[in-house]
């Protein structure tokens, strides 16, 4: 991609990690790690791959998300507020009370969300259920789903795998945010998906593997998925959990973590001085 | 008075005693092990603690192998996947195989609180009782809950207890017993009864309580911890002895404890009853306190429908 849409992207990025930190610390807890994690991809998607409407959100011929850890949602809200879904001052709500910003993603409640989610494990199979119907109504477009690791731990995910490659299904893209962590430990220590590159191979699909913190590697990964033409693509992020929250940072307790406002604002300081 | 001490340890304790004495317990877990707080059991017991990752019912299945071949496991989780997630593989697997499956779902109702709609079981009760033979139960404070998951590990079946994992306040002395199907009346009364199970239905039914004692209204007060099998003639003497009935639950009204006691009471010895409960609706996102103001699991709403009721009377 061009040196200034990357600068651009990477400014975005930075920015959207304030936004995610704030909201949370303003409340007081929540799942920063798994939401740090997520950034560059979401970016990547959200800023230049997706044909989105904010102003029709519910538009037809539209490209959606599932974000089947549905956990990682404070993030999609920063983005699709700075997009126009809706208005920035909603990010002061989130969790509170009669909020339409939820901890996990609610489709009835939230602008621009395209599926609810929250159980983990049934991110996928929605994904395959909507990249069937694209292709039952003719819509040339693409659905992408964002896993977890932990998430992946959930044999619903592997059947939904089985069902996209034996329906070909070349208009579904998915992302592993590989941050190796999930709530009890490192995922190699709870439950090991090792080698997760070859058991998404030997499921059938094309499988990419890049640094997801990197937005040209990914932008690459999602530039092949984007031109493959008769099975479903994997791109397996290496992520850091917690990524940017100088608190945080690498450390299984971001899973779902207390930190108060002084906190956040000291992350906040930080990313600027980075930017 | 508090007591200091969260529920999810006292779980993790009492199952460490009582695999000290039998080789036979078990633990499983599904990522969630910190926030049941069975980790100390690991500790104590590294080879007898299992951790198979976000996958509930996979978990299951092994607790059911795991009985088959002897063991007492006892898998934990959310109640939400606890009751939704594995029903099938509990249902078969452990209940129609006629094994011995402890199940324990944490979180119960509005206690799920931040985690939103997702994670707020209002049906986990209603659907373990629809599981032939299954005992269902909820204690309301440490004391009840030490006491109740020793006899459930050693009743004969699987069991389901919903556990409130934080810390909450102390309602018996230190050494009380308990039966399970056996309830606790907390509270003697002759003008309304109120059967609740527990700690945030019970707490709050105890303020009512209180509140219409000064009024001049005596209220008995039920814990029924075990909604499965009910207590028939702790129900019966109820309205026999109070004329009125007032249900609390933090469940769906449907299939739960209110549904449990109207059986009971249309099938012996109907009486004017009432229901406090969610009402056909699913959880959603909010501090505890604000959830309990939204679904009317409140002193005030258990007033409010406890004088209607004496109206009815
Ligand atoms: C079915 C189900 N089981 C358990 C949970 C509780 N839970 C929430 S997040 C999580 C760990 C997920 O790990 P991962 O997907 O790696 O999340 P990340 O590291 O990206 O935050 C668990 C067990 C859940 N939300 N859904
Ligand atoms: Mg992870």
């Amino acid at each position: 991609m061009e040196a200034d849409l990357l600068e651009d992207l990477k400014r975005k990025a930075n920015h959207i990690r304030r936004q995610t930190i704030l909201a949370i610390g303003r409340l007081g807890v929540g799942h920063i790690g798994g939401c740090m994690s997520i950034v560059e991809i979401l970016v990547l998607l959200y800023y230049r791959h997706m044909h989105i409407d904010p102003k029709n959100p519910k538009m037809p011929d539209r490209d959606r998300l599932v974000l089947s850890k549905g956990h990682g949602g404070p993030t999609l809200y920063s983005i699709l507020a700075d997009r126009g879904f809706f208005p920035e001052t909603w990010l002061d709500t989130l969790n509170v009370g009669g909020t339409s910003l939820p901890s996990h993603c609610d489709m009835n409640r939230t602008p621009g969300i395209d599926m609810t989610t929250g159980s983990l494990g049934q991110g996928l199979s929605a994904a395959v259920g909507m990249a069937l119907a694209n292709r039952l109504d003719g819509i040339d477009r693409k659905v992408y789903a964002l896993l977890g690791d932990g998430d992946n731990n959930e044999g619903q995910t592997w059947e939904a795998a089985m069902t996209a490659v034996q329906y070909s299904l070349s208009n579904l893209i998915a992302f592993t945010d590989y941050n190796k962590m999930q709530i009890d430990g490192n995922i190699a220590d709870i439950m090991n998906t090792e080698d997760l590159c070859e058991k998404w191979r030997s499921f059938g699909w094309r499988v990419f593997r890049v640094d997801g913190h990197d937005l040209q590697q990914l932008d690459e990964a999602v530039a092949g998925a984007r031109s493959e033409k008769s099975r479903p693509s994997m791109i397996i992020c290496d992520t850091v959990k917690g990524k940017g929250a100088f608190f945080c940072e690498g450390q299984v307790g971001s899973h779902n973590m207390a930190f108060d406002l002084e906190t956040a604002r000291e992350a906040v300081r930080r990313l600027k001085e980075a930017d | 008075m508090a007591g200091g001490k969260e529920m999810r340890a006292i779980y993790a304790e009492t199952l460490i005693k009582l695999a000290e004495k039998d080789e036979r317990i078990v633990v499983l877990e599904a990522d969630l092990m910190k926030s049941t707080g069975t980790n100390i059991f690991r500790e104590r017991f590294p080879h007898r603690a299992f951790n198979v990752g976000v996958a509930e019912a996979n978990m299951i299945g092994l607790a059911a192998g795991l009985s088959a071949s002897g063991k007492i496991p006892f898998p934990a989780t959310f109640g939400c996947f606890a009751a939704r997630r594995t029903f099938d593989q509990f249902f078969i697997s452990a209940n129609y195989a006629r094994l011995n499956v402890k199940l324990t779902g944490t979180d119960p109702g509005i206690t799920a609180a931040l985690n939103g709609g997702t994670h707020m079981p209002f049906e986990d009760t209603g659907l373990m009782r629809c599981i032939p033979g299954l005992t269902v139960f909820e204690p309301s404070d440490g004391v009840s809950l030490a006491g109740l998951l020793e006899q459930g590990a050693y009743h004969p079946g699987c069991t389901y207890m919903r556990l409130h994992r934080k810390e909450v306040p102390v309602i018996y002395p230190a050494g009380e017993t308990f039966e399970l199907g056996k309830a606790k009346v907390l509270m003697e009364g002759s003008d309304l009864s109120i059967i609740a199970c527990g700690s945030v239905c019970l707490q709050e039914s105890l303020r009512a309580a209180d509140t219409l004692r000064k009024e001049g209204i005596t209220v008995r007060l039920l814990d029924m911890h075990t909604v499965k099998p009910a207590d028939r003639e702790a129900v019966i003497a109820c309205a026999a002895d109070t004329g009125a009935i007032l249900t609390v639950e933090n469940h769906q009204v449907i299939g739960g404890l209110g549904s449990a006691v109207a059986e009971i009471l249309v099938e012996n010895r109907p009486v004017p009853m009432k229901r406090v409960g969610i009402r056909d609706e699913f959880g959603e996102v909010g501090t505890q306190e604000y959830l309990a103001e939204r679904f009317g699991l409140t002193a005030e709403n258990i007033l409010r429908q406890a004088r209607e009721l004496l109206k009815k009377k």
